[in-house]
């Protein structure tokens, strides 16, 4: 058959609208592109990638892990090992259900070329799971029943202290004075005198790798939200917003307590150490974070998390005042620590920059608000003059619809305040310059891990593979003892204020804390004394 | 030829409809190549319903998440420019169709599935579902070798 003018015209008859789409798109495309590369050129955030923390190479390690109760053994499986009763567990789970990912997490770690030669702990069960879980074919674990002659074996080099609060300073000032790396729980301190002392010993020991447990230092977000506040982005920060929500039991420290736990099976007068003499109580031993001898309450267990990851980003220290206030409205089950408690942490001399004329602004209140009756998820915000930037492992700026850096950009409608202008999602290659009401959604949900190369990894294990880097290689720590001190005494000053009922000062040119109107106050008596807050 | 079986105004609505799908599926494929860091990750890791699971296990594979947003990028254009083009359009109103059912199935409209914020208001049935339904027509009331390039080829032939 021939082919004709009418079959050429009628078989080629799209490419005109094609065309037309090819405009389209290409038109679209330069706006976009335009209005997106304003925006980055405006901002010029970099995404950081973290730093390198050194080989894993060399010689093993050899560490002890002291308290390997709850936490404990979270920490040995971010270091590598792991219960042969939780790899079951484990397995289970992924048999259950695909999108349990515990396994997969733990098997793709990084080996970090270290051996648990050492296990302490006051309960016999805990003490067995611990060492099942280091056995290798080159290593049998020993065990100790006091902390101190686990620091007196010379085949330990290094120690994870994850103890109940009360026991943190101690082993670590202890541990430090004989010559083992520490690496500690959060809240690094349970009174104020002992913050001072590890302080000091540690600073007096400067080849002693000491490192505090907040393993949110490793998360990418986090790293990026640093960028942004350095190139004042957000313009002058006055207020931040950080917030615990939880709404079950375990989230409130009614841990299972084990049927095995008698009078025999546990070091009772160890796990006391300098708390009030009572008879065993299983209840105290495994919810100890409930009863202020052993424990810091929603402030050393919770809102040190929030302070630290604020810290990390603003570096902005101990707070000058404290006013707390709280109670136990949720779980009253006869504990001491309050289930709800609000924390107004004021720093009058705060500043990272302005966009206004100087000396219009300065100051800053880190508002911290917590309980244990509700989850409805609050993301932490830092609120500028010019932008609010909420963070988790996403991140995500929404400018301010009065902002003085934005106005022409708001005025030209490239930016909008109802639209985040900048967000940013470690799982996903590259960055977004605009995103769209549905990218801000997912933007706002938080992921239980941080990111590497794209990838899912526990920032525990990163956390820890730092410490275990800065001793093999002298890296940098992301928390070491300055940071850890800044976190403790905070903590402390929130407790303080929460059971005197006043605001509490930090006196900087002094260095300590002070209770105006009660100048002979000994604040380690009112920090452990029992009963329920004010 | 059958090209006498349709009325002017239903080869005209026909091929009307077959050029909006082919315009919609191609716009959809060049944006995602014209944003390097698009991927269609999130969408399946909020995946609801019956098949949730498989898509979040894929949604959490590297290697896999590429092969799907390369199949699914360069699906879309080519599902595009077969129908604009009228070439090999049966084909690609079928793929097209498998296409859609699954962004379809991964985010049903179901009572309680109101996870992501939508511009407009459905129940079980929503743009997805009519599209493919749409595509479905355009595969079984062919046009394409009326207007299309399969009327050139065959002519060649």
């Amino acid at each position: 058959m021939s082919v004709n003018r009418r079959d050429v015209l009628k078989g080629l008859a799209s490419l005109p609208f094609m065309g037309m789409l090819g405009w389209a798109y290409y038109k679209k495309h330069s706006i976009d592109n335009e209005v997106k590369n304003r925006i980055l050129e405006e901002l010029k955030i970099k995404a950081k990638a973290p730093s390198a923390t050194g080989s894993m190479s060399g010689g093993i390690l050899r560490l002890g892990i002291i308290g390997p109760g709850g936490r404990g053994r979270d920490l040995m499986r971010a270091a590598g090992y792991a219960e042969p009763q939780w790899i079951e567990e484990a397995k289970k789970g992924l048999e259950a259900n695909n999108n349990d990912k515990r396994l997969e997490t733990f098997l793709g770690q990084e080996n970090l070329n270290i051996r648990f030669t050492a296990v302490c702990d006051v309960f016999d069960i805990h003490a067995d799971r611990a060492m099942a879980a280091a056995k290798t074919d080159d290593n049998t674990p020993k065990r100790y029943r006091r902390y101190q002659d686990l620091l007196n074996d010379p085949n330990v080099d290094a120690v994870i202290i994850a103890t109940p609060d009360h026991w943190h300073a101690p082993i670590a000032i202890d541990a430090i004075k004989a010559g083992k790396h520490v690496y500690v729980e959060k809240c690094m301190t349970h009174k104020v005198k002992e913050t001072f002392l590890l302080r000091d010993t540690a600073l007096q020991y400067p080849g002693i790798k000491f490192q505090v447990g907040h393993q949110h230092r490793q998360t990418l977000s986090f790293l990026t939200a640093i960028d942004i506040v350095e190139k004042n982005i957000l313009g002058h920060i006055s207020l931040i917003e950080a917030s615990t929500n939880r709404n079950d039991d375990v989230g409130a420290w009614q841990y299972d307590i084990h049927p095995e736990a008698t009078p025999q099976t546990v070091d009772w007068q160890q796990f006391l150490g300098d708390a009030k003499n009572i008879p065993f109580n299983a209840e105290h031993l495994f919810r100890w974070r409930k009863w202020w001898a052993y424990g810091t309450g929603l402030s050393g267990d919770l809102l040190t998390h929030d302070f630290d990851r604020i810290n990390c980003i603003l570096n902005m220290g101990i707070p000058q005042s404290v006013f707390a206030s709280g109670g136990i409205y949720t779980h009253n089950d006869g504990r001491e620590v309050p289930d709800v408690m609000q924390v107004a942490m004021e720093y009058p001399e705060f500043e990272t920059g302005s966009s206004q004329e100087k000396g219009k602004e300065k100051g800053m209140t880190f508002l911290y608000s917590a309980t244990l009756g509700n989850q409805f998820w609050r993301p932490t915000k830092l609120m500028g003059h010019d932008a609010t930037l909420e963070l988790g492992n996403t991140l995500t700026v929404f400018p301010d619809p009065n902002s003085t850096r934005y106005k022409e950009l708001i005025q030209a409608g490239t930016i909008s305040p109802d639209t985040p202008m900048y967000s940013y999602d470690p799982s996903v290659k590259g960055v977004d310059g605009v995103t769209s009401a549905t990218a801000k959604y997912f933007a706002q949900k938080g992921l239980l891990y941080t990111y590497r190369d794209g990838k899912a990894v526990d920032s525990t294990h990163l956390h820890i593979r730092e410490w275990v880097s800065a001793i093999r290689n002298n890296t940098k720590l992301s928390c070491g003892i300055n940071e850890g001190f800044e976190e403790a005494v905070s903590a402390h000053m929130a407790t303080l204020s929460l059971k005197t009922g006043r605001k509490v000062i930090w006196d900087k040119n002094a260095g300590k804390i002070a209770i105006p109107g009660m100048d002979n106050a000994d604040l380690d008596e009112i920090i452990v004394q029992s009963g329920q807050p004010i | 030829m059958k090209n006498n079986n349709f009325t002017n105004l239903q080869l005209f609505s026909l091929v009307a409809l077959r050029w909006l799908i082919a315009w919609h599926f191609l716009y959809e494929g060049l944006i995602k190549i014209g944003n390097p860091a698009w991927t269609a990750r999130n969408y399946l890791a909020s995946a609801e319903w019956l098949f949730s699971g498989f898509f979040r296990s894929v949604a959490l594979n590297d290697t896999l998440m590429q092969v799907v947003d390369f199949m699914n990028i360069w699906g879309l254009v080519l599902i595009g420019v077969g129908l604009f083009l009228g070439f090999m359009s049966k084909y690609a109103s079928y793929a097209g169709i498998l296409l859609l059912l699954l962004y379809y199935i991964a985010h049903p409209p179901l009572f309680g599935n109101d996870l992501v914020p939508l511009e407009g208001s459905y129940i079980i049935v929503n743009k997805n579902l009519i599209e493919a339904a749409a595509l479905a027509v355009v595969a079984l009331f062919p046009t394409s070798h009326i207007i299309g390039l399969e009327r050139l080829i065959r002519k060649i032939k």
